[in-house]
């Protein structure tokens, strides 16, 4: 589906889009990587009502930043995979699917750990200005967004996801 | 008022940020949990197949030590290779400092060779201060010990050891144990234990190497070993340096462990779950027993191995915020 804007969208409907689509991209060796920290949210989510054995993994995008020079270092939730990422089957989960860069500095952020045997990416949202060559293998829904502003993902206390729009840093 | 002092804080930029690490003292708390918020990450950078992250790629970091080193220069060496950053150590000994260069133009000839951190250990406290007010806004200084005055990354990783098995500082009782008025790691922990909000800080050593008016900087001082370590969390032993017995402070290195040596018996008035720390290099048999050393309390390797996350930590912050 393609939303204009997303804060007015329904986060938890999306939510159940990715379950179902997540579900479709599972194998019995898969393993659920989020992305820190709204990708890992979902991750901890999906991991549940997918019913999958052992723990959802976290990646850190900071040791890899391509913006470290210009933004320093925001080294919030550290790396925590608890499985062997050589051979493994890794589904990556994000919030949003913006220019790339994150995804890119994730994938390095893997390798550092071993060679896994396939990464795939599976999203809440993809939207407009990609800069690099990345897509996702599943997103709950396209977003066409004006390019000064960003989109993220919030979690209230009940564990309930929404969406907040803000200028972009 | 307030921030007319960060504006005079050499080491924070008009945003508060870290952009040199010289001293402890004036430093805000949330910048000493950011440092070891961020080591957290570093940590399990040992964990990885590729024990080496890119954020310092292309960058150059030079170790000016001035006065000997093992531990710490070594440290800050893996530190910075791990993290990537191209590392040049100069042996000052054979540098033109003994041709009777002066440091400021040491300082400038190798911001000329394309310099973006100085580490920094001298014998004059205040040398690392004069380097970071003379380089470019690019250039950062971190502070490896200088003079008598402050050694803050050790001071940093301290923090972190007593962060990892105590968890909070709220309630914990550190006695720092030794040579007290000579040491600059003595100072940055009490200014690092006390901006932390540590319950009692103890200092405890003889009259003439911990003076009564060190309970101005808010420790409280016990000259003998049992009123200073009874009940405490977090056993600190320093180093006793020769000298001090050639400057007759002392009578003798026997006489001291008699009086002030961290032994097995010593130890358990310590509560029962107490760490034994020691910045190193250690005497044995003279401020602290060969048992103890190899004790399980002690944390006294980890420590240097926590040494390592600790000093890619303030590398990494530096190097990520511009003076300006």
């Amino acid at each position: 589906m393609t939303v204009s804007d997303p804060t007015a969208h329904d986060a938890e409907a999306l939510y159940r889009e990715l379950l179902r689509g997540v579900a479709a991209l599972c194998g019995p060796q898969s393993q659920l990587v989020g992305i820190a920290t709204g990708g890992a949210w979902l991750a901890e989510r999906l991991h549940a009502d997918l019913k999958l054995p052992r723990h959802h993994g976290v990646l850190s995008s900071a040791m890899h930043r391509d913006d470290f020079a210009q933004r320093g270092l925001s080294a919030r939730e550290p790396t925590r995979l608890g499985f062997d990422v050589n051979g493994a089957h890794i589904i990556v989960i994000d919030d949003v699917l913006y220019t790339g860069r994150t995804i890119r500095a994730v994938v390095n952020e893997l390798f550092d750990f071993g060679r896994p045997a396939d990464v795939k990416l599976a999203v809440l949202i993809e939207r407009n200005g990609r800069e690099l060559p990345i897509q996702a293998d599943f997103a709950a829904a396209h977003a066409q967004l004006p390019s000064g502003q960003s989109l993220a993902l919030r979690r209230d206390s009940n564990g309930l996801l929404s969406f907040v729009t803000q200028a972009r840093r | 008022m307030r921030s007319v002092l960060y504006r005079r804080n050499p080491q924070l930029n008009k945003n508060g940020e870290l952009v040199h690490l010289l001293s402890i003292e004036g430093l805000p708390a949330s910048i000493l949990r950011q440092v070891l918020d961020t080591a957290e990450s570093f940590v399990s950078v040992n964990d990885r197949e590729v024990k080496k992250v890119p954020l310092l790629r292309g960058r150059s970091v030079f170790n000016l030590f001035f006065e000997n080193s093992t531990r710490t220069r070594t440290t800050f060496e893996i530190a910075a290779k791990r993290l990537s950053a191209d590392v040049i150590n100069l042996d000052i000994a054979r540098s033109s400092a003994s041709k009777g260069e002066s440091l400021l133009d040491t300082i400038a000839n190798l911001s000329a060779m394309a310099a973006d951190i100085f580490v920094v250990r001298h014998g004059e406290s205040g040398a690392p201060y004069l380097i970071a007010k003379h380089v470019a806004p690019h250039v950062h200084v971190i502070n490896a010990g200088d003079g008598r005055h402050s050694h803050p990354t050790q001071g940093l990783l301290d923090m972190f050891t007593i962060r990892h098995y105590k968890k909070d500082f709220a309630n914990l009782t550190v006695a720092i144990v030794g040579d007290v008025l000579h040491s600059r790691v003595a100072r940055s922990d009490i200014h690092a234990l006390t901006t932390l909000g540590c319950a009692e800080v103890r200092v405890v050593g003889p009259k003439t190497l911990v003076p009564a008016d060190l309970s101005q900087m808010g420790v409280r001082v016990c000259h003998t070993l049992a009123e200073g370590i009874r009940d405490c969390d977090v056993v600190i032993t320093l180093r006793l340096q020769n000298e001090r017995m050639s400057g007759a402070l002392l009578p003798s290195a026997q006489e001291y462990f008699m009086s002030y040596g961290l032994t097995r018996e010593t130890l358990q008035l310590a509560k029962p779950d107490a760490i034994v720390m020691h910045p190193g290099p250690i005497n044995r048999g003279v401020e602290i027993a060969s048992s103890v050393v190899d004790g399980k309390q002690s944390v006294i390797l980890p420590q240097v191995t926590f040494g390592i996350a600790v000093r890619m930590a303030v590398m990494s912050l530096v190097a990520g915020n511009d003076a300006n």
